[in-house]
Parts: structure tokens; C-alpha cells; sequence
């Protein structure tokens, strides 16, 4: 399949692994920020072609991991309801609340629904006039476009039964959190390839002069990650920080400019809560005042708060690269797909469930070495 | 490590998950095995030795009357009822008659169960009994029992269908997962996740470049050729929900051993993969309907990988791995650079990712 195959050649993904081993002189620790990647190093396994110098952090960007706790208890509390048909996509609806999750709202009778697109939402909420559609919008920067694409369409339509709970996240604040933390190792980051395809790359020469680290904007698929650590592992061994493409084949320097001209006319930059991290200042995106129409939160709002369940859970320090996944005293006990203490372990992109699913076999696990 | 033992990764905690059913109990993964092992076996299998019960397979095979006769029983719910390849009637006619096939069993004789959801059009029922009929014609099968019910409108999904069947298994024939050993190698029929992305492109209203068409189909005449090859045919399984992966992770921990399997050897076609790539999907653990896993003797390989290219050359049969030594079972995966991952069920059915 073309995209796909020529990226996982295997003499040209193990030629890149050779690349970088010869270059590599001491010990380097790099972020990959994107859940995506965390999922296919770990199920492809590149983690254990790098030269033992090389340890990879990952990073926060799974944005089903993120969505704070109280979001979740929102969608839920938002789902019993009986009008409303409550959509959203596949992975959030296992994610544990504070006590539950919204597959409990489904099998206890609530109208939830798996979509793939924002725009199936709006089609419902066409279909059933005389339901209220709610669509749980989360993500990174990849997923918002589309999101608020949802939004024009329902003003366009003059649906007044469509609505959207956002939870949206931003990379280039987080990366910022993640330099900016006392506790900080990371001495290089790959940034995510599809979020820059939208956004571009203007946000990072800043971060890359301020705090003297080489980003290069990665793609997914295995020979991509492996050249964005070589660029990466190339400009730390010469002492550069610059921003790097890595992913030319999809990002253009100023992004998708009708994509960021719809975020910008729905959308403002706020505060934001992540789950297992905290608040970070301006890293998040809501609606403006003039689209409040649209807004879950307006339209049912909740009183309750909630409260972080008490865990052995340590998913605030592996989402912020301190920790591996199989450092937590709960992996794989207490902890599993079945019975998640923590988002990382519900998404397939968690880190936590990547490790789960394709390492808890090994009897001497490479991984985790070089950690900290 | 490829010989060795896995951790051991129990947890301490009893079965917390939910109090009730959820539709991950029905989707071919670790929830849908913990109900049966711990609810429906226990009861059902009581005062039965193990070997009485033997490992779990696609039919349970019993002696009656001095016949060895493979038993079983399948429903289908499915929506929509007629989707790309198929339908729900040829579903449940191939569905039975594969799992008796996969006992190596001869199937003779079926039973069929229609619950009628009030309001459906009598056309449709039609349709979908001339498609049973047609499909046991192909097979051959004879459907000699059944039964109908009807439930209210919005109790049903159009037509449920039940079917059990019975067939007849030679005396020299034993199939079952406990035969594999190390040494055994692993081959698959056809690409795989047709049936699950032929379903998803209809049900979901995905339009995928090229057609996908379900691979819906009886094994029963390849099972026949393939029983030509004696006993070196250890161990066959259909695959559908859970996909390749639930097949063989169910038969390396029956067997106690290491299933090594080649990533790259794995046939999946471009629509598939492509649909898989665009959903964050899994083609390993997407349904199908028409395709086996065969464990054999190392020496019947070849032989076997020829009889499967007689039956279907054009679905891309292989060999995928083989079988090794380990005291509890499980399924590694290799990948074209020498990256090994544990292949795991998943708690219930896969979800899209969100990117």
C-alpha cells in the first residue's frame, strides 16, 4: 500500500536504525510527543533497534489520556439523559470518570454512539429533530478542524438541536510544560507530524531558541520516527537546536490556512486541565461567545464536581515522560485493559496499553532502560 | 527471549469490570472468555473430567450410538442483514458448517432458528431463507429441524437466525488444540478482516476505494482435502470475531506453547489494510467469515499450503509461523526487522482511535 509500505521497508527502516547508532556518542533522552508514535515505536518494536544510549520519552499527546476527569462526568452526566444521543469517537468510551464511563451509560440505556466523523453527529442531529445531539469533541490540533467544521454545518443548517462538549488540547503549550518542569530530562523532541499539518510549524522556532532544544516535526510510520530521531540525535551530537521537518511530505511551514482560518473563527485559546498533569496556561481550545448556542457546557451545564479517585496510578508522571510504564506498581495488576486505573491504560494510544499489549511477556524487558 | 516463560501478569483484584452486559461480552475477546469460563463452563461442564470436556474448539465432538459426531450451535445477529459478499442467511448456514469442519467433522444435518422481529417484510425473510437454502445446496447440508418466533417490533434487529449442526467425524481423525507441538507450523487460508470491513463499510455508511467484499464462505470442501494429509493436520480453526489473533492466542494457551508468527508473511489486502490504516484498526483481530488457521506437522506443510492454494490461490494462503516450546502458551509476532511484540486479545471489540 503506498505511504505505508515504502515506510516500513525493512532494509531502509533497518539502514536508518544503522544511521543513527553511528552518530550516536553519548546518552540522549528524547521526547516523542504524540500518542500515535508512542504506539508504533512500541508496537514496531523501534525503541529496541536504537543504540542503548538513546532512551525515548514519551510524551503526553494522547488526547483520549488527557481529557480531565470532570469532562468525562460532564459527557456522562450529559448521556443519561433521556433526549439526548450522545456521539463520540470509539476510544473515549471506556475512559474511567470519577466512578464510570460511558459504555455504562449505553448498556444502562443511554443513546450513545460511536461515530467516525463530526459531521455523521450532525447528520443525526438532522435525522432526530426532536433529539438533542451532543458530540464529545476531543483532541489535538489534528482532530479540531473537522470539529468545528461540525459547528459551521449545524449554524449553516440552523440546527438547534446539535451541540459539542470540547475538550481540545495543544502541543506547543505542553511542550513548553513538559522544559519548563523542574523534574525536566527531555534534550530533544519529535513533534507530531499531523498537528503541524494543520497548524504548520510557526510555533516552534520560539521554543527552540528559548530553551536551546532541537524539535524535528515527525511522521508515524516506523522509518519516519526512526529519521526523526536520527535528525534529532544528528543536531544534539552537534551541539545545534533548530526545527526540522521530517514529515515535508505532509507539513508546509504555514500549515493548512483554510483549516486554521476556521479554527480561528470558532474557537479561542484558553486554560486547560489534563488529566494526570494538571492546568497548563493557554494550552486548550473552546468556543467563542458567538457560538455559544453550541456549547454543551452551556446547554447542560453540571453541578457536581468531581473528584480524582484516589490510585495507586501513576499516569500524571508517565504522561509527562518521568516515568515508564512499567515502573507503576499497579501495571498490569491492579491495572489492565479490562479494569483501568488510569486514561493511559483504556486508549489504544496510552502509553500504558502499548506496553501492556505488546511487551508483558518479555522475561528481561529492554524497555525502561536508560531511564531515569 | 522466544523459548522462555512470560511473566506472569495476574491480577490481584476479582472481576470488577461491570455488573452487567456489555457488548464487549460478546466481541471475541478477554470479557467474552471470562463469561464463559467463569459462568457457562463451570455450570454446564459440571462433574466432568477435563479431559471428558476436552480444550475448548469450534464443536464439541461426542460418541453416540458408535458414531464420533462433531456438535454445534452459532446465531447471528447481524446488521446489516445483506452487506457486500453476503448475507445473514449464507452467515449462518457457512458459520455452523465451518465449525463443524474445524473438527473435522463431514457436515450432515442443520437445524434452523428464525426469531422474526414484528414488522419486518415478509420479502426479506424470503430472501434470506432462499439464501440458506442456496448456501446448503453449495456445501452440501441438509437443514432438517427448525423453529420460528416472532418478538415485538423494537425487540429485534429484522431476523436472528440459530442454527445447530451435527457431522460426522472418521475414527482415525483427531483435531483438536491439544495436538499442537513444537515443531508444528501455522498457516492461514486467505487474507484476512474482509468480513468485518465489508460489515463496517455498509453498517457505517464508509466508503473504501475498491470494493470490499465478505469472505463469507464454506471450509468444508478444503477441510475435506485438507484431512488427504492424515494426521499431520493438528489443529484447524475458523477465524471470525477476534480475528486471526483470538484463534491463535485461544490454541497456543490450550496447547501450552509459543506461537512465532511472521508479521510480514500475513496476507491482508489493500482495501483492508487501507480501511485498517484510516479507522487505527487492527486487521489481525477483524472478523471473517470464510478464512482457517491450520496447525500442522512440519512435514505436511508444503502439501497443505497446496491444497489451500487449490481452494482459493487468488486470497493469498501462507505460511505465518510456527509453533515452539513454552510452559504457558502465548503468540509473538515478528516484524521485518526483527522487532518481537506479544500478540494480546483485547478486552472486547476494537474502537476506532480518534486519529
Amino acid at each position: 500500500m503506498k505511504y505505508v509500505d515504502e515506510y516500513r521497508d525493512h532494509k531502509a527502516v533497518l539502514a536508518m536504525a544503522d544511521a543513527i547508532r553511528r552518530i550516536t556518542t553519548i546518552p540522549w533522552k528524547i521526547m516523542e510527543v504524540c500518542g500515535g508514535q508512542t504506539h508504533a515505536i512500541v508496537r514496531f518494536c523501534l525503541d529496541e533497534m536504537l543504540p542503548e544510549q538513546i532512551s525515548l520519552i514519551h510524551g503526553p499527546g494522547c488526547p483520549v489520556c488527557v481529557t480531565p476527569v470532570e469532562v468525562i462526568d460532564h459527557a456522562i452526566a450529559i448521556a443519561l439523559r433521556p433526549e439526548v444521543i450522545l456521539c463520540s469517537f470509539g476510544d473515549m468510551l471506556r475512559v474511567p470518570g470519577s466512578a464510570r464511563d460511558l459504555l455504562w451509560v449505553k448498556s444502562a440505556g443511554g443513546d450513545v454512539r460511536i461515530v467516525y466523523s463530526p459531521m455523521d453527529a450532525v447528520q443525526l442531529a438532522r435525522a432526530h429533530p426532536d433529539r438533542q445531539v451532543v458530540f464529545f469533541a476531543i483532541g489535538f490540533e489534528t482532530t479540531a478542524p473537522a470539529n468545528v467544521m461540525a459547528v459551521l454545518q449545524a449554524e449553516r443548517l440552523r440546527l438547534e438541536n446539535f451541540s459539542v462538549l470540547m475538550s481540545h488540547v495543544l502541543v506547543p503549550p505542553a511542550i513548553r510544560a513538559v522544559l519548563d518542569s523542574p523534574l525536566n530530562v527531555v534534550q530533544g523532541f519529535l513533534a507530531a507530524g499531523h498537528v503541524c499539518t494543520v497548524m504548520g510549524t510557526s510555533d516552534y522556532p520560539a521554543i527552540v531558541e528559548q530553551y536551546r532544544v532541537p524539535i524535528v516535526v515527525t511522521g508515524f510510520e516506523p522509518l519516519d520516527i526512526l529519521h526523526g530521531i536520527y535528525l534529532c540525535v544528528r543536531q544534539l551530537e552537534a551541539g545545534e537546536a533548530k526545527l526540522e521537518n521530517q514529515y515535508a511530505r505532509m507539513v508546509r511551514p504555514e500549515g493548512n490556512l483554510s483549516a486554521r482560518a476556521v479554527l480561528d473563527k470558532v474557537l479561542r485559546v484558553v486554560d486547560q486541565k489534563w488529566r494526570g498533569v494538571g492546568t497548563i496556561p493557554q494550552s486548550g481550545w473552546a468556543l467563542r461567545p458567538e457560538y455559544e448556542q453550541f456549547d454543551a457546557r452551556v446547554r447542560f451545564p453540571v453541578s457536581q464536581r468531581s473528584a480524582e479517585p484516589a490510585s495507586p496510578c501513576i499516569a500524571g508522571e508517565i504522561l509527562q515522560g518521568h516515568q515508564k510504564p512499567c515502573a507503576c506498581p499497579a501495571f498490569g495488576r491492579e491495572c489492565t485493559p479490562e479494569s483501568p486505573l488510569g486514561a493511559p491504560m483504556v486508549s489504544a494510544e496510552g502509553a500504558c496499553a502499548a506496553y501492556y499489549r505488546y511487551r508483558r511477556h518479555r522475561d528481561t524487558p529492554r524497555i525502561g532502560s536508560g531511564q531515569r | 527471549m522466544t523459548q522462555g516463560d512470560p511473566l506472569q501478569f495476574q491480577c490481584p483484584i476479582p472481576v470488577s469490570e461491570r455488573d452487567t452486559v456489555q457488548l464487549a461480552h460478546g466481541g471475541g475477546g478477554r470479557m467474552m472468555r471470562r463469561l464463559i469460563e467463569e459462568m457457562l463452563l463451570p455450570r454446564f461442564l459440571e462433574g466432568r473430567s477435563p479431559t471428558q470436556a476436552g480444550p475448548p474448539h469450534d464443536s464439541a465432538v461426542v460418541e453416540l450410538g458408535g458414531a464420533k459426531l462433531a456438535f454445534t450451535t452459532d446465531s447471528f445477529v447481524v446488521s446489516p442483514l445483506f452487506f457486500p459478499g453476503g448475507d445473514i442467511g449464507r452467515l449462518a448456514v457457512f458459520g455452523t458448517v465451518n465449525d463443524l469442519a474445524m473438527a473435522g467433522a463431514r457436515p450432515c444435518y442443520l437445524s434452523c432458528s428464525l426469531i422474526l422481529e414484528e414488522g419486518t417484510p415478509l420479502a426479506t425473510v424470503d430472501r434470506v431463507v432462499s439464501s440458506m437454502q442456496q448456501a446448503a445446496r453449495e456445501v452440501p447440508v441438509e437443514i432438517v429441524t427448525g423453529d420460528t418466533k416472532v418478538v415485538d417490533r423494537g425487540k429485534g434487529d429484522g431476523i436472528f437466525i440459530n442454527t445447530a449442526g451435527i457431522g460426522l467425524v472418521d475414527r482415525e481423525i483427531n483435531i483438536s488444540p491439544s495436538r499442537v507441538q513444537p515443531g508444528d507450523v501455522i498457516l492461514v487460508s486467505g487474507d484476512l478482516g474482509r468480513h468485518g470491513i465489508a460489515i463496517l463499510s455498509v453498517r457505517e455508511g464508509l466508503e473504501f476505494e475498491g470494493a470490499t467484499h465478505s469472505d463469507c464462505a464454506s471450509l468444508a470442501g478444503l477441510v475435506r482435502d485438507l484431512l488427504e494429509l492424515g494426521s499431520g493436520v493438528h489443529c484447524l480453526r475458523d477465524l471470525t470475531r477476534g480475528g486471526l489473533a483470538a484463534a491463535l492466542i485461544e490454541i497456543a494457551e490450550h496447547s501450552q506453547t509459543a506461537f512465532q508468527v511472521e508479521e510480514p508473511a500475513i496476507p491482508v489486502n489493500d482495501t483492508v489494510q487501507a480501511a485498517c490504516e484510516l479507522l487505527g484498526l487492527d486487521p489481525l483481530f477483524v472478523a471473517n467469515e470464510g478464512r482457517l488457521v491450520a496447525i500442522v506437522e512440519k512435514s505436511a506443510a508444503q502439501r497443505a499450503l497446496e491444497i489451500l492454494h487449490r481452494h482459493g490461490g487468488d486470497f493469498r494462503p501462507a505460511i505465518i509461523g510456527s509453533v515452539g516450546e513454552a510452559s504457558r502458551g502465548f503468540v509473538e509476532l515478528r516484524n521485518g526487522f526483527g522487532g518481537r511484540r506479544l500478540l494480546d486479545l483485547l478486552s472486547g471489540e476494537q474502537m476506532p482511535r480518534i486519529c
